[in-house]
């Protein structure tokens, strides 16, 4: 196991030098916050979204459906377009940025708490009516932007279609240090709760029997959820190729390549790998497409891709049993 | 001692069971037998708070069920419940491991790794430690999960139809192993059987359960009778006393 995680820091190192250094023009003293603040952004962006997966994948017992499959961030957009429905793009460009932050924080960790909620009645255990659940939600907040959309002004739309896509190419300072503010804490205290993970992914009455029962655990875990998918869109915008459109499979991508690079039913080790792994499809993959292949795809789009197909093969081998 | 008191369980507007009182002393191996849906499971899940309790008041030695500490009874009794669904995927060293949980809050030590290795041992899974517990026969992964319980090392253990899959060598084994930690260890095990002829075998004490009450309870001789084959289980099967105990000829 150590030399997987040898190999994955290794990675993640060859990919930091990588996007600091390719293609590097101009001078350093400028280029090295720019493009610090923005690695910064993506890890932080990163080791959110792969946490929070692993929590709700365990919480959920489950490991096809993810936050975003969810639509999660297809929630960020909604919050968006309801802003600017009501405010008008004028009233929403006049919003402080910190105002804007924690509303769009404190509405989605609300939201998301009642969508939770509404999914564990659903009935955990219960695989197929668990992703259906899921997956109907989605689609329902997805229908629900888009009919708002329909009734705003089309040139106030630009405004939330500028606003809504993975916005990795330009950085706001202080909308980082909000985000690492909110996320940090919330990173340390789903690491706390590692041990307590494992015991909760034995399932209600084995957890129960050793003195652990779920529903504290999983209060907890989906508070920390939503803090954690909320920061990282907040500071992005949603992974997905944004804007209504399909959802995000960036976390069951990254938690799937975890399951299978490193192979253990500890949160100890699997937490630190699908993180690891997240920050290095992030910046390596960036770093490939632009720097390297000088693609114009967007990274998240082929993540999207190859995501889509993991789901489907995901989805289709649990069917056969 | 367990001290069950006028406990009452509905279910769907359904009696699951009705006034039930019943109180355990420490040691001994206590059958709990029954027809299906008398509600044998349901006293089992409620001991051990897998479900909340509705009416009545269950204490383990000085522990108040549903009011205290969930890792103190964790550490004082142990359950292992009819249909145990392990949601991850474990390995049968590992899921033996977890057992442990509740004394070391996963830093496991010293004596909580020799913990394991008894039990492995007692239950003849040294040799399958390493596989999954998808790749292992049903009984190799009931005797996994019996093993988990015993790891937890509890006063009380709760063993709901342990004998599931077994086979008779792995049965009787695991009865003799149960019989020698009541005697030897102090242990106070309480088990659901169907096989009536192990509970006459094995037990000091044979409670029946029918229709969610208490119908019999007593020493294996005195409580399997033809009366209760035919009063509770409504079957005529013939009863033989072989060397002073009771069995039933299927
Ligand atoms: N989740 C549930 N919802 C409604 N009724 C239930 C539920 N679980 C059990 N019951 C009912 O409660 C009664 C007692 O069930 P229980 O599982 O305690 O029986 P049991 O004595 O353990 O039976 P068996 O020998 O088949 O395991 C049964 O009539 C059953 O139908
Ligand atoms: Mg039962």
């Amino acid at each position: 196991m150590t030399d997987r995680f040898v190999l994955l820091a290794g990675l993640l190192i060859l990919s930091i030098l990588g996007f600091m250094t390719l293609g590097a023009e101009g001078s350093w003293s400028f280029l090295l916050p720019f493009r610090g603040a923005k690695l910064a952004a993506l890890m932080l962006v990163g080791c959110c979204l792969a946490t929070a997966t692993v929590l709700f994948q365990t919480i959920t017992g489950n490991r096809i459906l993810t936050p975003s499959v969810m639509g999660f961030d297809a929630l960020y957009v909604l919050v968006l377009t309801a802003l600017v429905f009501g405010l008008g793009a004028a009233g929403y460009a006049a919003l402080p940025g910190p105002l804007l932050f924690s509303l769009n924080m404190g509405v989605m960790t609300g939201a998301g708490l009642l969508l939770f909620a509404l999914l564990m009645r659903g009935g955990r255990g219960d695989m197929v009516r668990l992703v259906l659940t899921g997956i109907v939600l989605g689609l329902l907040i997805r229908a629900l932007t888009t009919f708002l959309q329909r009734m705003i002004d089309p040139s106030e739309f630009q405004t939330i279609q500028s606003a809504s896509f993975a916005r990795f190419t330009f950085v706001d300072r202080r909308l980082l240090a909000a985000t690492a503010l909110a996320a940090l804490p919330a990173l340390a205290l789903a690491w706390r709760m590692r041990f307590r993970l494992d015991v909760l992914a034995l399932g209600t009455e084995a957890a129960t029997g050793l003195g652990e029962p779920p529903r504290r655990g999983q209060r907890q875990a989906l508070v920390l959820i939503c803090v954690l998918v909320a920061a990282a869109t907040a500071l992005a915008g949603p992974v997905s190729t944004g804007f209504a459109g399909p959802s995000s499979f960036f976390g069951l991508v990254v938690v799937s390549l975890a399951h299978l690079v490193t192979p253990s039913p500890r949160h100890a080790v699997l937490l630190p790998s699908a993180a690891l792994i997240a920050c290095i499809v992030l910046i390596g993959g960036q770093t490939v497409m632009e720097r390297l292949l000088h693609l114009a795809t967007p990274l998240p789009v082929v993540i999207e891709l190859l995501g889509g197909l993991l789901f489907l093969f995901l989805l289709l081998r649990k069917a056969h049993g | 001692m367990i001290e069950v008191k006028g406990v009452s369980h509905d279910m769907r507007g359904q009696a699951i069971l009705r006034d039930v009182s019943l109180s355990l002393p420490r040691g001994g191996v206590t059958a709990l037998i029954g027809p299906n849906g008398a509600g044998k499971s349901t006293l089992l899940s409620l001991i051990a708070r897998l479900q909340r309790l509705q009416r009545g008041r269950i204490t383990v030695d000085d522990l108040t069920v549903g009011a205290c500490a969930d890792r103190d009874l964790a550490r004082l009794l142990a359950i292992m419940p009819q249909s145990s669904a392990i949601s991850a995927r474990l390995r049968v060293g590992e899921l033996v491991g977890m057992g442990r949980y509740p004394w070391h809050g996963g830093r496991p030590g010293a004596a909580d790794h020799a913990a394991v290795e008894a039990a492995l041992a007692q239950f003849d899974l040294t040799g399958l430690r390493h596989r999954f517990l998808d790749e292992i026969s049903g009984g190799q992964r009931q005797r996994a999960l019996v093993a988990m319980a015993c790891a937890q090392g509890t006063d009380y253990l709760l063993l709901d139809e342990p004998l599931n899959n077994l086979d008779i060598a792995a049965s009787r084994q695991l009865m003799a192993l149960l019989r020698h930690m009541a005697r030897d260890q102090g242990k106070s095990i309480v088990i659901v059987l169907h096989d009536i002829n192990y509970a006459a075998g094995f037990a000091d004490r044979v409670i029946a359960l029918a229709g969610g009450r208490i119908v019999a309870d007593g020493p294996p001789a005195e409580v399997i009778t033809p009366g209760l084959l035919r009063g509770v289980f409504d079957t005529d099967a013939r009863i033989s006393v072989i060397d002073g105990r009771p069995v039933v000829v299927v």
